[in-house]
């Protein structure tokens, strides 16, 4: 019995031998910072349920604060008390905290994985690795969603961007996000602004006023929100006839929650969202969130994720891969932002210009707002 | 006493019941009204019918109990009939109250409180003042009413659906329940709230009660300086104080990772503990002084007569007497820490993330009606815990004949 024991043992340990010698300098706690709500039981179920299947003496503690991850990490880093291992961030954000030395610069070829068909991962992912230490996830957009049964008799449903200011054929509010990032845009367009100008007009002073104009005309049929889920919510109380927020909120509004709201999809601006390691882990915990971070973000992860939200995952290898909605059976792919359809008028977020001018705008946007 | 009884003569209905009730039941029909956009027409409906009910009143004074059945189905099947099932219950709710005030002011039993030689005015004020007093219970519980209703809700938003206004079953579900009695994302959460409450209030009770025993006596020099510092952690904005406990408590949590070779999520709870027995600390000593003024000096004296020493003679003299001030103190501290948000945001991790932690970000992040849930399991436990805890209080008073009830 006991050389049995000893036996198998043994045979395990030589098995083992070259996961163990690994593991043995891994820290098995993980904070994982998120945004909550479906987006984040996404990537529990891709993510991090798989990966505790594979090291069950990992356990992971999830921390939604992934809106406040800027000011939070700063704060840590004053402290000298980082307790965060891996943080969802967008892309603005993880290009900020990069800037600071809050976030670690990633080789993304060394730490994550080649595609099936060997494509190296910066290849992989492509222009979408848009700083050093970021590593992406997924495109999502934001785009409009509109009450169904609120489109007056006789009018056709709102398809174009500019319906959004045309409160003659659509009456009833709009809920717009707080802050100037991609409201400017679609003003600046339904004021007759080529989409390729945008940027140039919206550089100067009087193209910011231009934009601060054409939203002054819908001003007071406007609900301003600050988080994703405000628009869903006021959609399903009939509070507003139409909204932005993500298209993942969206979708879930729509088809699992069953909610008469449609999506718009015109000139949807797409952004990305992925992780960054903060800077100045110990080695034991950076070792861990490395090997978790080069599972997670494998072509079969992130085409996994698209199965629980409807967005696109952010490498190329796997949109091939992305199959059907995991309880409700749906193909996903005609309720991704990126799927031909939908993407017929899309924007992508400038991030050097907001970069530039994000402070600029954002007080002139304030000071219009507080007028 | 005699059998005195003074009988109180009706009002007149000209001048006096028939125009109150027809501003009463106005303010309904305004209200009524405003559902249908046409508050004025619905002022004059309602005035009329407040009319009509303080007739009825008037010349059926005998029959009051069939009469008030009779109007409460009225009214009831109206609203059935013109809107649908909710607003049978609103009908059925206008029809008791006009009912019940049409016999009320036209019987003269609004004066039955009050003495017989009251004039007018202070007869009025008196019921004024009742009635101020119920609207300031009104919007204390008021509130709580749509978050209870609104847990029961089949849909993932804030939203009363049609089905729910019409009581209908498929508008209701337990769902959100299960989610919360059912999920890690909840459960632990609570389990963190039940580990560091408790021992927040244990330290600041202890630490509590020993201060304001201190505090109490008079040789002790700078007695309101201390008393100042202590109480400051109730004065200062919250989040001043959870800034400088964060920069205060993360040295403090990393000395001890580092040279105790302590555990990192134990030392977590320890820092939130910490932490929160400091807003605790004010509450005990506010309580404990307060009761501390009523306690005889002298006992303290005649137990050291006797020959015990200090500590026998808090444990066996002071302690009882004050301990109702104590555990009120405590239930304050309980209820500190266990509703704190800003300074476990800010010196928590994730892993000591607490019930209202997670409230407030699943409010900011996904406005889940499980949130409601909890909201409404929360505020059941509490309401049984308090009723215990002053039945307890009670029956201990009424055992050792304390208080005359």
């Amino acid at each position: 019995m006991k050389l049995t024991t000893t036996l198998l043992t043994s045979t395990a340990l030589t098995v083992a031998a070259g996961v163990a010698a690994h593991a043995q300098d891994m820290a098995n706690d993980m904070t994982l910072v998120s945004w909550g709500g479906a987006y984040q039981a996404s990537q529990q179920k891709a993510y991090a349920e798989p990966y505790m299947e594979n090291n069950p003496e990992v356990s992971i503690v999830w921390d939604e604060s992934s809106n406040e991850a800027v000011a939070k990490l700063r704060a840590m880093n004053e402290a000298g008390n980082i307790t965060w291992d891996l943080v969802d961030v967008v892309a603005s954000d993880a290009m900020r905290l990069c800037d600071e030395g809050l976030a670690m610069e990633i080789d993304h070829d060394e730490a994550l994985a080649a595609a099936p068909d060997g494509t190296k991962a910066s290849d992989d992912f492509g222009d979408l690795i848009v700083s050093d230490c970021f590593i992406p996830q997924i495109v999502y957009s934001t785009t409009f969603g509109y009450r169904t049964d609120m489109v007056p008799e006789g009018a056709e449903a709102p398809n174009d961007i500019c319906d959004v200011w045309d409160t003659e054929t659509y009456p009833g509010k709009r809920s717009l996000e707080k802050r100037p990032i991609n409201n400017m845009e679609w003003a600046l367009l339904c004021d007759g602004v080529a989409k390729d100008k945008v940027y140039d007009v919206l550089a100067t002073d009087e193209g910011q006023q231009r934009a601060l104009d054409k939203l002054d005309e819908i001003k007071d049929d406007v609900i301003w929100w600050s988080a994703g889920a405000d628009t869903p919510q006021l959609l399903a109380d009939g509070e507003v006839f139409m909204g932005s927020t993500y298209n993942g909120r969206l979708f879930s509004a729509i088809v699992e929650q069953d909610q008469p709201i449609a999506m718009m999809w015109d000139a949807q601006v797409f952004d990305l969202d992925g992780w960054i390691v903060p800077a100045g882990l110990p080695k034991d915990r950076l070792a861990r969130v490395m090997d978790f971070l080069n599972f997670a973000t494998d072509t079969q992860r992130l085409a996994d994720q698209a199965k629980y939200i409807s967005y696109g995952p952010a490498r190329e290898s796997s949109a091939p891969l992305v199959g059907k909605h995991a309880d409700l059976g749906i193909d996903m792919a005609p309720h991704m932002p990126t799927d031909p359809n939908n993407a017929k008028n899309t924007f992508l977020y400038n991030y050097e210009f907001w970069a530039d001018y994000r402070d600029d705008i954002d007080a002139k946007f304030q000071a219009w707002l507080a007028q | 006493m005699s059998n005195l009884t003074v009988d109180i003569p009706r009002p007149p209905l000209n001048s006096f019941t028939l125009p109150l009730m027809a501003v009463f039941a106005g303010c309904f029909g305004f209200v009524v009204g405003n559902v249908f956009a046409q508050p004025l027409i619905g002022f004059l409906i309602g005035a009329a019918i407040g009319a009509g009910v303080a007739l009825l009143a008037h010349s059926l004074p005998r029959s009051r109990r069939n009469v008030r059945l009779g109007l409460i189905v009225v009214f009831g099947l109206i609203g059935l009939i013109l809107v649908g099932p909710g607003a049978l219950v609103a009908g059925l709710l206008i029809g008791a109250i006009l009912s019940w005030a049409a016999y009320w002011l036209g019987s003269g039993a609004y004066r039955s409180s009050v003495p017989t030689y009251y004039t007018a005015r202070q007869t009025l004020w008196h019921n004024s003042f009742l009635f101020i007093c119920g609207l300031v219970f009104f919007f204390l519980i008021a509130p709580l009413i749509p978050v209870i209703w609104l847990s029961f809700n089949a849909e993932n938003f804030f939203t009363f659906t049609p089905e729910m206004l019409n009581f209908q079953a498929e508008g209701y579900s337990l769902k959100h329940y299960r989610d919360f009695l059912g999920t890690e994302e909840w459960m632990v959460p609570l389990k963190n709230s039940l580990i560091i409450a408790p021992f927040a209030t244990f330290i600041s009770v202890s630490l509590g009660t020993l201060a304001a025993i201190g505090l109490s006596q008079s040789h002790v020099p700078g007695r309101q300086a201390i008393m100042a510092i202590l109480i400051s952690p109730m004065i200062v904005p919250l989040i001043i104080s959870a800034t400088g406990m964060f920069f205060f408590y993360a040295p403090l949590g990393n000395w001890l990772e580092a040279t105790l070779g302590l555990n990192q999520s134990f030392v977590g709870y320890v820092k939130v503990i910490l932490a929160h027995a400091v807003l605790g600390v004010p509450f005990v000593i506010i309580t404990v002084t307060a009761t501390l003024v009523g306690f005889d000096k002298s006992l303290t004296r005649a137990a050291a007569n006797m020959g015990a020493n200090p500590v026998t003679t808090f444990f066996r003299v002071q302690m009882p007497l004050i301990l109702p001030g104590v555990i009120s103190g405590g239930l304050f501290a309980f209820i500190t820490s266990f509703d704190e948000v800003v300074v476990v945001l800010f010196v928590g991790s994730a892993q000591q993330q607490t019930l209202p932690w997670q409230m407030f970000t699943g409010l900011r992040e996904q406005i889940s009606p499980t949130i409601l849930a909890a909201a409404t399991i929360l505020v059941t436990v509490s309401i049984c815990l308090l009723t215990t805890v002053e039945l307890l209080r009670r029956r201990s008073e009424r055992l050792r004949g304390m208080s005359p009830g």
